[in-house]
């Protein structure tokens, strides 16, 4: 996770970058007060930065070998990874093979490389979990909340007002509690993409399989809403070209309400209050400006100075609008062509013509 | 056919041509436009603009073909056949009798028979609009219609993109042409002139 990316980074150490890491290895207030390096006096500075030091290869070598490389080891993942599970009965005194409840099997690759990757299974679940056969009593053990940790934090993020807003939701409000944040971003598997990646096709496909994990899947949505599927396609018939839509926009693009101040709105709205306008992405002050391009990632790849990066940035704005250039030559072409006939005109209407 | 100074330069399929292309162009600048500034409160809705677009647009791409087939077996095909002889000084001669020789009373250049229907910069002008800019819209206009036949990137820049500034660029010279077109045509013995021949088919020399 955040230690693998930040790791590349060392050689070229400074105070901002530590500040950043640190942030990102927790993100509380108080990793802050260690570091506010601006206040110390500066015959303290070395013994912080040497503890800083010592901090952050600590992390690196754990990070460099994290719980999940060998599955087969690790002993959750020996059996959490597989169809199948043995384990010695000793009531019976053999060797007993089981299959896996398939939701409870990991996918291992994906565990190792998730956000969540430098935290060893037993760090959120029970660590009575080691013991097999596993004691019925801790699977009502609550498990921790992503707000416990995320929660007060005042990284980019933005928690709490995702919170607040998720709670207006229609996920929310129609299924209270029961809808945690896991249902759509898979605590073991999550990739910050969206932030990450320059690729916007990439970005909408990570963000829609979100979506479309529970919605196009008959089995997840039965299991969630107790309700038959609805169909994506059919419902979506309105809307032209919509494969492309699918490939190049999020479903939030749509169903969201825009908030500032957060990266994703998380007020997934209810069906009818969709937006239903092309007009609202399709012109030059369109909502995607405010949602899918306003990534930091994303706006970087328009500024980095070449026009086919800067053109290829607003492909939904219809016609030569989206290159101010031609707008602009356009306006001028029309007026010389104005002119022109304007004099024409006159010295005909003079030399009565 | 010339009687009285009058030669039946319009026959009735051309200027059904014209008329249609005329109304489909003039609804696809204004729909064009709206749809790019893409404002809602406009007189006409975004929605409403891309159906008109649409329809006018497939209207045109049709009306092409007659234009085509017609230039193909009639004898209206010749008019738009350029000879390499003097290549550039023919439609400059031109220009310069617009610009200065008509208001000098100079003669015509280029005066308009039975054989001769357009003067050179007129043809020039036809033949940019009716076999470059015209199909080039139509091309681009119909791969839009289905973009998922549209090449994904062209080295890393949106192919629909390209299409659509391409399209649009084309749209915009037709645009030009037609408010020089709709100038020029008033230039003749009398302003309306012109306008009555496209209409009745006759054209006064």
């Amino acid at each position: 996770m955040v230690m693998s990316q930040q790791k590349g980074k060392l050689p070229y150490f400074h105070f901002k970058a530590l500040e950043k890491l640190l942030m990102n290895i927790c993100p509380q207030e108080r990793w802050l007060n260690l570091f506010r390096y601006n206040n110390v006096k500066m015959k303290h500075r070395l013994i912080y930065i040497s503890f800083i030091f010592l901090v952050v290869f600590s992390f690196s070598e754990i990070n460099a070998q994290t719980y999940y490389d060998n599955a087969e080891e690790h002993q959750c993942l020996k059996c959490h990874s597989s169809q199948t599970y043995t384990f010695h009965n000793s009531l019976m005194e053999y060797e007993e093979k089981k299959l896996m409840n398939p939701f409870y099997i990991m996918d291992t690759v994906a565990l190792k490389t998730g956000v969540h990757s430098a935290f060893d299974c037993t760090d959120c679940h029970s660590y009575e979990y080691s013991e097999y056969p596993h004691k019925g009593a801790i699977k009502l053990e609550p498990l921790p909340k992503c707000l416990d940790c995320h929660g007060g934090s005042d990284t980019p993020f933005q928690f709490d007002k995702i919170h607040e807003e998720f709670e207006k939701s229609v996920h929310y409000q129609v299924y209270g509690d029961n809808f945690s944040c896991s249902k759509c971003h898979n605590i073991h598997t999550y990739h910050p993409v969206s932030t990450t990646s320059s690729n916007v096709a990439e970005i909408v496909e990570y963000s829609n399989s979100m979506c479309l994990s529970c919605h196009n899947d008959m089995k997840q949505y039965n299991l969630v809403s107790g309700r038959t599927n609805p169909e994506i396609v059919e419902i979506h018939d309105w809307l032209p070209n919509q494969q492309l839509h699918f490939e190049n926009v999020r479903c939030l693009e749509c169903h969201t309400e825009i908030q500032e101040g957060i990266m994703v709105s998380h007020n997934i709205l209810k069906k009818e209050n969709a937006i239903r306008k092309c007009a609202e992405c399709h012109t030059q002050n369109s909502r995607l400006k405010a949602s899918l391009y306003k990534y930091q990632n994303l706006q970087q790849r328009s500024e980095d100075g070449t026009l086919r990066t800067v053109i290829s940035n607003q492909s939904y704005v219809i016609g030569t609008h989206q290159v101010p250039l031609l707008k602009t030559l356009g306006v001028i072409i029309f007026i010389l062509a104005f002119v022109g006939i304007a004099i024409h005109l006159a010295f005909r209407i003079i030399y009565k013509k | 056919m010339e009687t009285n100074n009058k030669i039946y330069f319009y026959p009735l399929w051309l200027r059904i041509w014209h008329g249609i292309n005329a109304l489909g162009i003039i609804l696809l600048i204004i729909t064009g436009y709206t749809m790019q500034a893409g404002n809602e409160s406009s007189l006409l809705g975004f929605n409403t603009s891309v159906n008109i677009h649409n329809i006018s647009g497939l209207t045109v791409a049709l009306n092409y073909l007659l234009f085509v087939i017609g230039n193909m077996i009639t004898n209206n095909g010749k008019f738009y056949i350029v000879k390499p002889k003097n290549f550039l000084k023919r439609p400059m001669k031109q220009a310069q009798y617009y610009a200065w020789g008509m208001f000098r009373g100079k003669d015509k250049p280029y005066p308009l028979s039975e054989k001769r229907k357009f003067n050179p910069l007129q043809k020039y002008a036809y033949i940019g609009v009716m076999y470059i800019f015209v199909p080039a819209v139509i091309i681009t206009g119909f791969a839009l219609l289905f973009p998922e036949i549209i090449i994904e990137t062209v080295y890393n820049v949106s192919g629909i993109m390209l299409t659509a500034v391409l399209h649009s660029v084309m749209g915009f010279f037709v645009f030009l042409f037609l408010i020089i077109h709709l100038y020029i045509s008033s230039i003749g013995k009398n302003p309306l002139g012109n306008y009555k021949s496209i209409i009745n088919g006759w054209h006064h020399v």
